[in-house]
């Protein structure tokens, strides 16, 4: 009973990072934007929020302004990829390894000391609840923060003028643009929510996951939430249950050991990524589905032209 | 007083002057047509009026007062809605979030749906509110595109060549609607090239050319002819026919063939049989979309199939051929993207020219004799009258009209048994696509097979000598010239005897 409650506690908060990341690419993506440079943006937010926790800020704090930094260097994507309109796929990766070269440099002076920042909460009453207790209320307020959001990334995309528009310019931009929408200004703050979303889950990996730095830390975490918006079919609440497989397979390696049950880590590692090609060959015989989810002008660079 | 009037419009392109001087009155509760040749400066002067792009010079007057029109949403909020000849609809939605999106107000899709219900029945625009675009037929997508603007209780409505994609039936129904629309007081801005439209209803028409007014006249009062010689400035050219001699020599077949759509919004090609002999000309008629793309791969080698006898050339079973294959058997392709499938954008058009002729005596010991390649292209660039800077100029440096002179003379030069071409005259100027025509006519009448896709009725009927309509993949019965009435193609365009029916509804 108690490992099964630690394998689900333990996938829930794998998951979380996961979340946040794979929602903000979601919604870049469905704006046409294909930002391949996730991982470095959460490298970066991880790097930030551990230095201000690090210096005494309060973790909030330091949440925040992960953030900031994670949205600051999807700016830089934008420039390049949205202003300049180079192409989509160098300009993340690019964003990758110079997020990766900068977190490593920026980190170099924190050591390997770990910090108590992020802890659970444990709601009163509830929390002791046999069994649903420690299931259900015993997270860092991270943790639920991720889940709450998938519903109003849902909202937000299919109940409001706001989403539709997102929606309709990662369709055609050209027709956007047409009716009087300014295709590069929202693809521009699709791409800097993305990068925000991504610095959130890489200052949750330092604040909370592993509270301490490491460089690489994030160890393809960006690239799972990547694989992980498509194997959603870019719908929100596919999210969620994708990061749960996605994060539960991480947990399960640990245990598995723990058993002497005796599969190939490497293995494992592969799941997410078998599972989206597999998602992939599924969905993409499936018309209706597609049309409806999959963002047609994705990695495509819109001209406004005259 | 005018309702909308331009005074002294003029927009400069680096290029090319493509609105020079532009003076223009649209009176309240008239259907105006702008007519105009391809490159006559008609879409320029829409996007000015409608905000897509401002004027150098010149100035606007609404309601006799001068207005700045710096965005289509200005333009929308003084009363101007603009249907573009390519539309700007969203398959992935449905029709009232279509139509929401164009609206600057709160998202309420369940009072919008009513809304639109009402419009939908006072203008006999029939469209479900609920339905998905990706499932509309051309014709609901642009009653789609027109109650979009009519929601926003417009004053001047722009229609930029709004019939060309509908079947005869279609156009007539959207002319009723055009015209209860004028008489309700909204006034109407027709952009068209087809002068029996205009003829049929505008009030009056302003024609222009080269970038300049030539004249505003009263088209009630002229004839196609008069309007052509305005809209052209010389005397409109016209093809010549000569009987068929039939030449069994060379023919393509193609004998039930069916397949299922390859890319996500393809559609199937459903058991297509017809026969192009040598010396005729046979058109693929049809509203776009019904399967012609489809077809078209499948004939000229882009797309293979398994059964080898479903497509012949000569009595040879091509299907499994890919397209060099094919093109070794005799056969010739011109499809409708000129740049990017016609030719290479970035390369010089002897590299272009080399690229389905390097089997023709151009190779010696597998490197390409460059030479005799620049010589070559140079013939065709004469024999064709292609305007560019010799055989090292840019595919995509050329103008439409050209590229397609080009590509068509390096398809001719090949001498093919068979030639496929798709919109052969798709955007260009009358001249140019006269001579394209007559071209075309010529190569059947020297024994080739010919076989047209065209959206353009008009034009199969001008110079084919059978005519098939597509619908949802299927192919009707050939019509021969001399029987073909234009009400019953508009029929079959619309599906009509077909044993499988689209979810799309159709006039």
């Amino acid at each position: 009973m108690d490992l099964t409650i630690a394998i689900i506690t333990g996938t829930l908060i794998g998951a979380t990072p996961l979340i946040f990341a794979a929602l903000g690419e979601l919604v870049v993506e469905r704006s046409g934007v294909l930002n391949l440079g996730i991982e470095g943006m959460m490298l970066i937010g991880a790097v930030t929020a551990f230095g201000f926790a690090f210096a005494g800020y309060p973790p909030i704090v330091a949440a925040l302004v992960a953030m900031l930094a994670g949205a600051t260097a999807a700016l830089l994507f934008g420039v390049l990829a949205l202003t300049l309109m180079a192409n989509q796929y160098a300009a993340g990766l690019a964003l990758t390894l110079f997020g990766a070269g900068l977190s490593t440099f920026l980190g170099h002076g924190f050591g390997a000391a770990p910090l108590t920042a992020i802890t659970e909460v444990s709601i009163p009453f509830l929390s002791s609840i046999p069994i649903v207790g420690p299931l259900l209320f015993r997270y860092d307020p991270m943790v639920y923060i991720a889940i709450a959001l998938i519903p109003i990334i849902w909202f937000a995309l299919y109940r409001t003028k706001m989403g539709l528009v997102i929606r309709v310019i990662g369709e055609s931009p050209q027709s956007a643009h047409a009716i009087g929408y300014n295709v590069i200004l929202v693809r521009y703050l699709a791409t800097l929510f993305g990068g925000a979303m991504a610095g959130l889950g890489g200052a949750y990996l330092a604040l909370a996951y592993t509270p301490l730095w490491v460089p690489n830390m994030t160890a393809g975490k960006g690239w799972i939430a990547l694989a992980l918006v498509i194997f959603s079919g870019w719908r929100p609440f596919r999210v969620m249950l994708g990061a749960w497989l996605f994060g539960g397979v991480t947990i399960l390696q640990l245990h598995a050991q723990g058993f002497g049950i005796d599969v190939p880590s490497q293995l494992l590692s592969a799941l997410p990524y078998v599972a989206t090609i597999f998602v992939l060959v599924v969905i993409s015989r499936n018309r209706i589905f597609l049309l409806k989810n999959f963002p047609m002008s994705l990695g495509k660079p819109f001209h406004p032209g005259n | 007083m005018s309702l909308l009037e331009l005074r002294g419009i003029t927009k400069r392109y680096p290029a090319v002057v493509a609105n020079d001087d532009i003076h223009l009155n649209v009176e309240a509760g008239t259907i105006h047509a702008i007519l105009g040749e391809n490159g006559a400066g008609k879409s320029t002067l829409m996007k000015i009026i409608y905000g897509a792009t401002t004027a150098d010079e010149g100035q606007i007057y609404w309601h006799g007062n001068p207005v700045r029109i710096s965005s289509p949403s200005a333009a929308r909020q003084l009363g101007i809605g603009m249907v573009y000849q390519h539309f700007s609809l969203f398959e992935s939605i449905t029709v009232a979030e279509n139509i929401a999106i164009a609206l600057d107000r709160k998202l309420d899709l369940e009072s919008l749906s009513a809304e639109i219900n009402l419009i939908s029945e006072k203008y006999n625009l029939l469209v479900e509110p609920d339905r998905l675009l990706y499932h509309l037929s051309v014709g609901e997508r642009q009653r789609v595109e027109i109650i979009r603007c009519l929601i926003q209780n417009p004053k001047l409505l722009i229609l930029d060549e709004p019939t060309s994609v509908l079947t005869p039936q279609a156009i007539q129904g959207l002319f009723v609607t055009l015209k209860q629309l004028a008489s309700e007081g909204c006034s109407i801005l027709y952009i068209s090239h087809k002068l029996e439209e205009v003829i049929q209803i505008c009030d009056s028409a302003t024609v222009l050319r080269g970038g300049k007014v030539v004249d505003t006249i009263l088209p009630s009062a002229t004839t196609t002819g008069e309007l052509a010689h305005l809209m052209i400035g010389t005397q409109p050219p016209t093809t010549q026919r000569q009987h068929v001699k039939i030449n069994s020599s060379s023919t393509l077949e193609v004998c039930q063939l069916s397949a299922a759509a390859e890319d996500h919004f393809g559609s199937d090609i459903r058991d297509v049989s017809l026969t192009v002999r040598g010396g005729e000309i046979v058109g693929i008629a049809g509203v776009s979309g019904n399967g012609q793309a489809e077809l078209f791969k499948l004939l000229s080698g882009e797309k293979i199939h398994s059964e080898p006898d479903t497509i012949r050339i000569n009595n040879v079973g091509v299907s499994r051929l890919n397209a060099n294959g094919r093109r070794h058997l005799g056969l010739a392709c011109i499809p409708e993207e000129r740049l990017g499938r016609g030719a290479a954008a970035g390369f010089s058009l002897r590299d272009n020219f080399c690229l389905t002729h390097h089997g023709r005596n151009l190779l010696r010991y597998g490197f390409i004799k460059y030479k005799e390649a620049d010589r070559r292209t140079s013939q065709v660039i004469d024999r064709f009258s292609v305007l560019c800077d010799g055989p090292h100029a840019a595919a995509e440096s050329l103008s439409g009209g050209n590229l397609q002179r080009f590509i068509v003379g390096r398809e001719i030069e090949l001498n093919p048994t068979v030639l496929i071409v798709s919109q052969p005259t798709w955007g260009l100027d009358v001249a140019a696509a006269a001579f394209i025509r007559q071209t075309l006519i010529d190569l059947s009448r020297a024994g080739s097979a010919v076989l047209v896709f065209s959206e353009e009725l008009e034009e199969l009927l001008e110079i084919c000598d059978q005519i098939v309509v597509m619908y949802g993949g299927q192919m009707s019965q050939p019509v021969s010239r001399s029987d073909a009435d234009i009400e019953q193609i508009g029929l079959l365009m619309a599906g009509e005897g077909f044993s499988f029916q689209t979810t799309a509804q159709g006039y």
